[in-house]
């Protein structure tokens, strides 16, 4: 659905990373965890397009004022990379940005018993915060990997931690957790009984993903793409699909078919 | 107050409104469901469909460019066989004209594309791209020679007895010259403009920005060249026109209806907007009502020099 919603809070909680808060339908509620929003940052020609944000939380909250009802709220969490969240990062409470969400094939939660694996790498930890509370909520036993270069990029560990997630942090410079990549950490604590959903770069996504194969554990991968449209038009976001070639093409819209795909849909060579 | 009359027609084709979807941009139709009536807008133009299946161009395919956006997706497309086998047959229960994008990776091509719409009773008409500038063995031969294009205009009229626009490309150095060529060789409508060859660069890692490196550039960047050319080509051809170019707004699509297009096409509008279509078909029919204008056809090529 397409909607005006307000800014209810937009904080920078790491250096370079905000974590936004806007009203929502309660339509929203709906949703499922890897599913995404598209955002317009401004009613004008420049930036043009809208820009895809992972749902890092949907909820309620009951506002202050006496007389209403509870009110729906999603949040984002988004690292300044360019003009577009440049501009975002400025906006305030009460600045209004027009959405279009719930977007795409969120993940899917899987049996019940089974050990859910989070393995997040920077940015990539925001539609995971959304899984662990619909997982936790679930009862099941939550334990999340988070890596990204030095700490500011170990985004929101508290709120995870708050959730009751055991949590294992790494950074490539050590100021953080364990120096290494969580790629390396994840390996050590790899078995059966486990299903992982990843979220992060390519290349983080992609070692997960043949180790995961390598073990037998499924793996559910939540991939990244420019795209325009966020409904399956413009075919900008496309990946290739595990037995894509150039005369039987199999490309997959990250924005349709995924974000969240089954780490064995990909082609990952 | 009666309220105005917005139907147009292009080369027979009867639509209510002059709101045409542009190709490549709204997909097969059936994505944009829930977000538009499909039976709000005058015509829908399929994605551009080649005799196989093709797999388009590598990523990076789109980069946004001020005002804008590039593109190189590569007519990535299912095929005419599987478009006819599952994308038409949801279109039909659709009272909304549709109107088949089609191109050829050779001449030949184009004639046997052509050939299997024709009976198809659920096409409506073909727009033939001979102007997609992303396809080296393709297209943009045909679209920017008029001898050539002719060859595939009048090939293509060969094969289909269904009403034939023909797309131009902007990328000319006069684009009257390919309209009068394409006219002459049997086209009913001609629609303009494509998009713009352009290319984006990435300073710091010194390489293109497209895996294609260049890509065709759609948006309101592109809106004033698109509406000069309409009003050039409007002056010269007699076949009805369809205006295409940056339009995100009806009163942006009523400046190409005055320049001469009978109908428009809203393209990039609903990668931001997938009601983009709608909205603007609404917007321009308040417009009349609000300056009492009775027809949209008393507005078409009613610019005052």
């Amino acid at each position: 659905m397409q909607f005006k919603s307000m800014v209810l809070s937009n904080v920078e909680v790491s250096p370079g990373y905000f974590r936004m808060r806007m009203t929502a339908p309660q339509e929203l509620l709906e949703s499922s965890p890897g599913q995404f929003l598209m955002l317009k940052v401004v009613d004008a020609i420049d930036p043009l397009l809208r820009r895809p944000f992972g749902l890092f939380d949907v909820g309620t909250f009951a506002p202050e004022y006496a007389g209403c009802g509870t009110q729906c709220y999603t949040e984002i969490l988004y690292k300044v990379v360019g003009k577009g969240t440049k501009m975002l990062s400025a906006l305030h409470h009460g600045d209004l940005v027009d959405l279009l969400t719930p977007l795409g094939k969120g993940f899917a939660a899987g049996p019940a018993g089974e050990e859910k694996v989070l393995v997040g790498g920077g940015i990539g930890l925001a539609p995971l915060y959304y899984l662990a509370k619909d997982l936790v909520m679930k009862g099941e036993k939550v334990r999340l990997f988070a890596g990204g270069r030095n700490r500011d990029d170990i985004l929101c560990i508290t709120e995870f931690e708050r959730l009751g997630v055991e949590t294992y942090v790494s950074t490539d410079d050590g100021t953080l957790g364990e120096r290494g990549l969580v790629t390396q950490v994840l390996e050590q604590h790899l078995g059966s009984g486990m299903r992982i959903f990843a979220c992060g770069p390519t290349p983080m996504l992609k070692a997960v993903a043949l180790m995961a194969q390598s073990h037998g554990v499924p793996c559910q991968v939540s991939m990244e793409a420019g795209m325009a449209c966020g409904v399956g038009a413009c075919l900008g976001c496309v990946l290739k699909g595990a037995n894509h070639t150039d005369e039987t093409p199999d490309y997959r819209c990250v924005c349709k078919d995924g974000p969240v795909f089954d780490s064995f849909e990909l082609q990952w060579s | 107050m009666t309220r105005p009359d917005m139907s147009v027609e292009i080369a027979g084709i009867k639509m209510r409104n002059p709101v045409m979807t542009a190709s490549g941009t709204f997909g097969y139709g059936a994505e944009f469901v829930g977000y538009l009536d499909l039976e709000s807008i005058g015509a829908m133009v399929s994605k551009g469909l080649s005799l196989k299946p093709k797999a388009g161009n590598p990523t990076p395919r789109i980069v946004e460019t001020p005002g804008g956006m590039l593109n190189a997706i590569g007519l990535q497309n299912v095929g005419v066989d599987a478009f006819i086998n599952q994308k038409l047959p949801y279109l039909k229960d659709v009272d909304t004209p549709v109107i088949v994008n089609l191109y050829g990776n050779t001449l030949e091509e184009y004639g046997e594309v052509a050939a299997r719409l024709d009976g198809q009773p659920g096409v409506a008409g073909i727009e033939v791209n001979i102007s997609c500038p992303n396809v080296m063995q393709g297209g943009i031969v045909f679209g920017t020679d008029p001898q050539a294009a002719q060859e595939v205009v009048r090939l293509v009229r060969n094969n289909t007895s269904k009403p034939m626009i023909v797309k131009l490309s902007p990328n000319v150095t006069d684009v009257v010259l390919m309209a009068k060529a394409c006219a002459d060789a049997g086209a009913d409508a001609l629609s303009l403009i494509n998009t713009l060859t352009g290319m984006a660069i990435d300073l710091d890692k010194r390489r293109p920005v497209l895996a294609n490196v260049t890509g065709g550039l759609s948006g309101p960047a592109i809106k004033p060249v698109a509406l000069r050319m309409v009003w050039q080509v409007a002056k010269a051809v007699k076949l009805p026109l369809i205006g295409i170019g940056g339009i995100m707004n009806a009163r942006d699509a009523l400046e190409f209806i005055l320049a001469g297009a009978t109908a428009i096409q809203v393209g990039t509008a609903s990668f931001l907007d997938p009601g983009a279509a709608q909205q603007i078909a609404r917007g321009m029919e308040a417009y009349l009502a609000e300056k009492g204008i009775p027809s949209i056809a008393s507005m078409i090529g009613a610019l005052e020099v």
